[in-house]
This record gives structure tokens, sequence and C-alpha cells, in this order.
């Protein structure tokens, strides 16, 4: 368990133990119920980070549109709130009763046979998984099959994200237009609005967060991850020792797409509405700033990042709006020039060798591998 | 779809929107020509190349403002003074961005996209706090207002005529600069094989900082083309980027023409769309095909063979 773990190393293990107690225990006791519900919005995104780590940190595959998987999981979701939304009763003042308010509006008469599935809770949990991973293989198999590099696939997946923005905007009778999907009420019948609702959400998502944490350290550890590291840093070595590089490319992208639509999905019930201005190549950067902080390499290290960036932009933008952007500009340059490990890496050099001065233990969890940080990766220097 | 037009009228649709693509050809031109250098010389994604591109707008709004209350009788002429001050402003910014943040990246390309990013950040909230969030838009001198009758049915705007008169020119410059000068020699070495490059002696790193401010500085004459045309807002830069990241791989990285190609096929593409069909999915149908046909031709257009 401790040599050679499947799944987390002794001092990942209580790492995560910290952040469990911190999100299930410190953070609903000490914060009232709004606060609570923007803790909730922030590790929406947290879930993207998550995906980034793996795919970027793990996989060097950076990817600038997690923004539409984030969009289509939280579409998806925000088509079945809608749906049930606009029963027949609560809309029969429109002129076409039983379809969603936008689409009233914009003169269709009829529901679109791309939203009739959406009547179904079971169909709509497996869209939210099936489609932006089936959207994330095709991008992938496309690109990584050609052997597209990192610049290029960067700027294509933000060209993607364009398009989809683009596409949300103008087809306003089918997605809501620019305002997207709004006034989403009950999931099943139970109100998803009042506090007490909002409290249970709240624990769902940081339980499925879990789940996500979980998968992600079982993919570090697996030799699959290995490989990931391995593509990394020499890729044509791995291409020659036999392994097909593209085919574990494409797998991190979906995985990441999928934990990113898993994200939108949680949006959707949480904040109670889905809009392009989640889809775009503005949110989609902002995402990936939120690992870089935390630190690319550092799966609880994404966590705290999104946490502290979201913090940060919130407290800083309601006091000082002019100087957020300066900040946060400021934030991307300085951890990409300073601290490329991010938090973690501030974690593992700094702070990690104090604490091991102060309690020398004979333990596993010493040393330079330890706690949630790992090995380095400026400058091209080989990591492990 | 084509059914209420006649032939003549169909023509002459052809040719209006032609025209217009033309239009969004020169400006596609003039911003993908500084990321060319910039990205395809160098490997470097700067995503704040749309702020340096308003950087020149703002500096020829203001020649122009002070051309109307210092020498109203210059005005006619203000358009060349302030492209050169253009030149220099966003040219001599871009030197000191190479310097401060972008010659401690060049290992890192992706680093580097996220660093200008946060540069691009602070330029839109810096043009934001001087210049106010509303858009500015300048005012054209007299010989440049008007439009030129064709034919009945066409007629072309004078001041789009003379941005492409511009365009013709600085690639024309650019081409010249790059290919027949000693300069552009040497940039081309650092390209193909920098550690031989600075082996046979040319100081690497200056031709670094040097075509990185080229590549800026044509920013800034696009965008003092730009105010021709439209106004200028701190964000009117972002509109553009990814277009014209698109327009430049698409052509392949690295080919002057094959970037010209690109531009205007993907310009052309658009604008006769959009007369059939709204703005809007003329753009994600355009976006789209450039996406696609990348996914099959990842090398662009017009591919340079070099030893990687």
């Amino acid at each position: 368990m401790i040599d050679n773990p499947r799944f987390a190393n002794r001092s990942e293990l209580i790492g995560i133990l910290v952040l469990a107690v911190l999100l299930v225990v410190i953070l609903p006791l000490c914060l009232d119920v709004f606060r609570l519900n923007l803790v909730a919005k922030y590790l929406t995104y947290a879930f993207v980070a998550l995906g980034l780590v793996i795919c970027w940190g793990y996989g060097g595959i950076l990817s600038l549109g997690q923004g539409v998987f984030f969009g289509l999981g939280g579409y998806c979701m925000a088509m079945f709130l809608k749906l049930e939304a606009s029963s027949p009763e609560n809309t029969k003042i429109q002129s076409t009763p039983g379809i969603p308010d936008f689409m009233d509006w914009n003169q269709i008469t009829q529901l679109p046979f791309f939203w009739k599935p959406f009547h179904s809770l079971s169909f709509t949990i497996a869209a939210v998984i099936l489609v932006p991973a089936f959207f994330a293989f095709i991008i992938g198999a496309a690109m990584f099959k050609r052997r597209v590099g990192g610049t290029y696939f960067a700027i294509i997946t933000q060209a993607v994200a364009a398009i989809l923005t683009i596409l949300i905007v103008g087809q306003q009778g089918y997605t809501g237009g620019i305002n997207g999907m709004t006034d989403l009420r009950t999931l099943k019948g139970w109100d998803i609005r009042p506090d007490h609702a909002k409290v249970v959400l709240y624990f769902f998502e940081v339980a499925c967060l879990f789940g996500c944490i979980f998968i992600a350290q079982f993919i570090r550890h697996s030799k699959l991850g290995r490989i990931l590291v391995a593509m990394r840093e020499k890729e044509d070595r791995v291409r020659f020792s036999g392994y097909s590089v593209a085919n574990f490319k494409i797998f991190a992208f979906c995985i990441a797409a999928i934990f990113a639509a898993i994200g939108g999905a949680m949006f959707a019930l949480n904040v109670g509405f889905m809009s392009p201005s989640f889809v775009g190549i503005v949110p989609s950067i902002e995402m990936v700033i939120y690992t870089a902080v935390g630190g690319r390499l550092s799966i609880l290290g994404a966590i705290y990042g999104t946490l502290l960036v979201n913090f940060a932009k919130t407290s800083l933008s309601e006091s000082f709006p002019e100087l957020w952007l300066f900040g946060l500009g400021g934030l991307f340059i300085a951890v990409v020039l300073a601290f490329p490990n991010g938090l973690a890496g501030i974690w593992g050099d700094y702070i990690q060798p104090q604490l091991n001065r102060l309690m020398p233990s004979g333990k596993s969890g010493s040393g330079p591998k330890a706690g949630w940080h790992d090995s380095s990766v400026a400058d091209g220097a080989p990591a492990e | 779809m084509f059914g209420e037009y006649s032939i003549g009228d169909l023509g002459s649709i052809f040719v209006m929107q032609g025209f217009a693509g033309l239009i969004l050809f020169s400006v596609y031109v003039l911003m993908a020509l500084g990321l060319a250098i910039i990205f395809g010389q160098m490997g470097v994604i700067n995503m704040a190349h749309g702020e340096f591109m308003i950087l020149g707008a703002y500096v020829t709004w203001m020649t122009s403002n002070f051309f109307q209350t210092y020498l109203p009788n210059l005005f006619s002429g203000y358009f060349f003074l302030a492209m050169i001050l253009a030149f220099i402003a966003s040219g001599a910014l871009g030197m000191l961005v190479e310097w401060g943040l972008i010659r401690h990246l060049y290992r890192r390309p992706l680093d580097t996209l996220l660093a200008t990013w946060g540069l691009s950040l602070i330029l839109q909230q810096a043009y934001r706090s001087i210049f106010g969030a509303r858009e500015v838009g300048v005012e054209l001198p007299q010989w440049m207002l008007g439009s030129m009758h064709v034919t009945d049915n066409i007629e072309v705007p004078i001041n789009g005529v003379f941005v492409m008169g511009l365009t013709v020119l600085i690639t024309v410059a650019v081409a010249y600069i790059m290919y027949k000068s000693r300069w552009g020699r040497q940039v081309r070495a650092v390209v193909q094989n920098r550690v031989m490059a600075g082996a046979v002696g040319i100081n690497t790193e200056k031709v670094d900082r040097y075509t990185f401010a080229l590549g800026c500085g044509i920013a800034g004459v696009a965008g003092s083309a730009f105010t021709m045309i439209g106004s200028t807002g701190p964000t009117s830069g972002q509109l553009y980027i990814v277009d014209t990241f698109l327009v430049v791989v698409f052509g392949g990285a690295a080919s002057l023409l094959g970037t010209i190609a690109s531009a205007f096929s993907i310009s052309q593409t658009q604008s006769t769309l959009e007369f059939f069909m709204s703005g809007s999915m003329a753009k994600v149908l355009t976006l789209l095909a450039v996406v696609g046909i990348l996914m099959l031709r990842p090398q662009g257009l017009f591919a340079l063979k070099v030893r990687k």
C-alpha cells in the first residue's frame, strides 16, 4: 500500500482527508447559505480544473476549449430542467403552452426533435457524460492521430469554443441565445431553489467531486498515468516503445471533457441557469488558470486553486472592479514566470520541508515525492 | 435561395459582397501578417496581438484629435503620421514585452500563451481606465468619405479602397524585409536552425527581439487601418484574435503566401455566405469548414519543410 500504492500514498490520503473535512464540515458550518452556494458554484469549475490536471498536467495536452464541454454538460442538464419548468400548467399564458418560454418568444410552435429525449432524467444523465465524450473523441481522434502539436491543438480547441458560442447565441429559438436558459425550477418535482435544497445540492456536488478525485488518483497511480507522464516528456520514445500515443491522448482528453461536463451539469443544478458566457474562449482560458494556480501536476491543488482564484475574484470585483483584471492578468504572468508548479509547488518546496523538520518521523510520506506535490515541470527538465 | 434575383442582380451581389469580403480580407491580412511573423518565425503564441492592434488604433485616434485641435489645415494628411506613430508605439511596447516576458519562455510555447493572455487582460483594463469603456471612432478626412460608382448597381467606398491599397503596400514591404533584406535572411536562418545561426555569428537574441517588435509594429499599423472602417473599444482586439490565429494556422505557419491565400479564402467565404444567411451562421459555417480542413490537413495550405 505504501511502496507501490494502487490509489494513494499515505500523505495523499491525509491531503484528501483534509480537503474532505474542509468541504464537508468546516465550510458548511462557517458560511451562510448564500456563501455556501457561491462555494458550490466555484466547485463546479474545480471539476474542469481536475480534468485539466489529467489532460494538461500529466498528458501535456493544453486544451483551451474546456468551456465547450462544461457548456455541453450544463446545457444537457439545463434542457432537462427547463422542460420540467415549462410544463403546460406553468406556461399556459404562452401562445404554445408546454414549450420553453424562449422558444415561444421566437415563434417556434413545436418542440424541436433534439429536445424531446430530454424529458427523461436517465437519458439526460447519460447525455451529460456521453455527448461531451463523443465530441472530445472526434476532436481528439482527428487531431492526435495526425500528430498535431500542442500549440495547434490549443488554437483549434479555442476555435471550437468560439464556434459553439456563436452557434448558441445565434440560434436563439433553440438555445435561449445570449441569455441562456434561465428560470430552472424543479428536479423531478423537487424544488431546487430554496435554501435547504441548495445545501443538499452542495453535499451532492462534493460527493461527485470526491468521486472524480478518486478516479483521477487512480489514473495517476496506474500504469496509464505513468505512460501519460512519459508521453509528455518524450513522446517519440513512448511511440518507439510500441505504445499508441494517440489513443492515450484521446483517453486523457475524453476524461477531462467528462469531468468538465459533470461540472457543467452541477453548475446548472446549483446556480439555476446556464448561458453561453460559460462556454466561450474567455471562461475556457480562465479555467486553465485555476489549474495553473493550484499546480498543474496536483490533483488536490487544482481544487484549492479554483477556490482561491474565485474567492479573490468575487471579493476583488465586489470592492475594486477595476483592479480585478489587472490582478488576474498579473496572476497569469506570475504563475507562468515564477511558479510554474503553482501552489502545490510552493507547498512542496517550502512548507513541506519545514513541516518535515518540525515533525521528524521515519514514516513514509516525507521525502521528495511527498504530499500532493509532484516533480517539477519547468524548462523542460525531465520529471521523475 | 437564388429564385428572386435576376442574373444581373446576382452578379452585382457577388461583386458587392466580394468587395465587403476584400475589406475583411485586408483586416485579416494586416493582423495575420504580424502574427505570422511572430508565430510562424518564432513559434510564440501571442494572445495579446489584438491589444497591440488596438494600441495602434488608439494612437491614431489621439493623433486625429491632436490634428483637429492644433493643426486643422493639415488634417487631411494626419493619417500618414498616425500610421508611423502607431508602428513605433506598438513596436516599442512589443520590444519591452519581449525583453520582460517572452524571452524567458521560448522553451515553453504553451506557457507563453497563458502569459500573453494575462498581458492582454492587463492591457485591456489599462485601455479601459485611460480611454474609457466606450468605443471611439476617428473622424475621416474629407477625401476618404463617399464612394465610387463603378456601374449602376455597384459602388465601392473610398476608405475601403484606401485600406486595401495600404494592405498591399504593407504586404509587399514585409515580403521585401523577410525575403530580400539582410536582416530577413538572419531571421530565416534563426528559424531554420537556431544553434547554427548562433554559431555563425548571428545574435539570435537580438533577432528575436526585433522580429517580435516588427510583428507588433505591423499589428499597430493594422489597428491604424482598422480605425478607417470601424470604431475602437478596449475589447475590439479580442474579437479578431481567434479568427486571425485560424488564418495563420490555416495558411500554414511560416508561409507568407499561405497566410494571404487563407485570409482571402476565409474572408470571401464568410462575406458571401453572410448574404444568404444570418451573420452568425455564416461565421459558424466558415469556422467549421476551416477547423474541418485543418483536422484533415494539420500543416495548413502551404507547408514549409523545416528540419526539426
